[in-house]
């Protein structure tokens, strides 16, 4: 007797090769985890180490300081967010690139082109905007204005990589506003953003995925 | 059942063909190397089954030169998203019946 076709294994391969040409799967959870735990430690140092106070509130602490302590507070300040920055993007590189070998996946594909100029365009934006912010003083909104274009960073990238990216896009979002409505506490939601939420959407993914 | 399997196209018989049209009812368009990373196929396979897609005016070819290398990009027709769709519908159909 004729072997008869395999129809439900076609429908595998069509849909398998349908996310795999139009999602890039090989973002990995760790990625979340390692960001979101150095954004923590980063917090960390910027609260208790850089600004040593107890209190979130750091407009307070600044107003009884000189014009060169502050220079140097914010100098200390840059340089921590922009160590964590590098390494969690180091990161998750290295964690996606893992993934990818171990799936036996290419890494630069045309999705994730796509996924890196949906990601990189807000980016970029963001970065010039908090550099003016910066030389106009006006470092107040510095923290809202990060949380605000890596969520809508995320919220584009979404539609490249797995669904959920969306939702921690989302996230991310509301914890800029809520960062730019109580003006003080920059580091609590740089913490809860960049930190807690990262984390969380790591954890999340990793069991659900990799687990 | 004779039904739902004589609705299937013929044209997508093939698994290489099957994944040309999965790919390009994705995206917009794909060019001929990412086509063969993507389905893991030979040059010579990949371009016999594309042009008969072609032929049958089910993909369209667009050629272009990207800087002084010319670059060959597919991406499907109307007619090609049609009965792509009603190809898959009656897969799903088979199984559903069996």
């Amino acid at each position: 007797m004729e072997n008869k076709p395999d129809y439900s294994d076609d429908i595998k391969t069509i849909k398998k090769i349908m996310e795999e040409s139009s999602r890039f799967l090989s973002l990995s959870g760790l990625s979340g985890l390692f960001a979101g735990f150095l954004a923590i430690l980063a917090g960390c140092i910027a609260q208790f180490g850089i600004l040593r106070s107890k209190s979130f509130f750091f407009n307070e602490n600044l107003s009884s300081l000189s014009v060169p302590e502050i220079t140097s507070l914010k100098i200390k300040l840059i340089t921590d967010a922009l160590l964590v920055l590098l390494l969690a993007l180091a990161g998750s590189l290295y964690f996606s690139y893992r993934k990818a070998h171990r799936k036996g996946q290419k890494i630069w594909t045309p999705v994730s082109r796509r996924l890196l100029l949906s990601l990189i365009i807000p980016l970029i934006a963001g970065a010039f905007f908090i550099m003016i912010f910066y030389l106009e003083s006006q470092w107040q909104l510095i923290v809202p204005a990060m949380l605000i274009f890596y969520g809508l960073a995320l919220i584009g990238a979404g539609k490249f990589t797995y669904s959920e990216v969306f939702y921690l896009g989302l996230a991310e979002l509301l914890t800029g506003f809520s960062a730019a409505i109580f003006q003080g506490s920059a580091i609590f939601f740089w913490i809860l953003g960049f930190g807690f939420f990262n984390l969380a959407y790591g954890l999340i993914m990793y069991r659900k995925y990799e687990g | 059942m004779k039904v739902a399997i004589s609705s299937l196209n013929k044209l997508f018989e093939n698994r290489v063909r099957l994944g040309i049209m999965s790919v390009l009812i994705v995206n917009d368009s794909y060019d001929f190397n990412n086509l063969k990373e993507t389905l893991d196929v030979t040059d010579g396979n990949l371009a016999s089954h594309l042009k008969a897609l072609e032929e049958n005016k089910l993909i369209k070819v667009n050629k272009q030169f990207i800087g002084r290398k010319p670059n060959t990009s597919y991406s499907i027709t109307e007619t090609g998203v049609t009965l792509f769709r009603s190809h898959i519908k009656a897969l799903e159909d088979i199984i559903k019946s069996q």
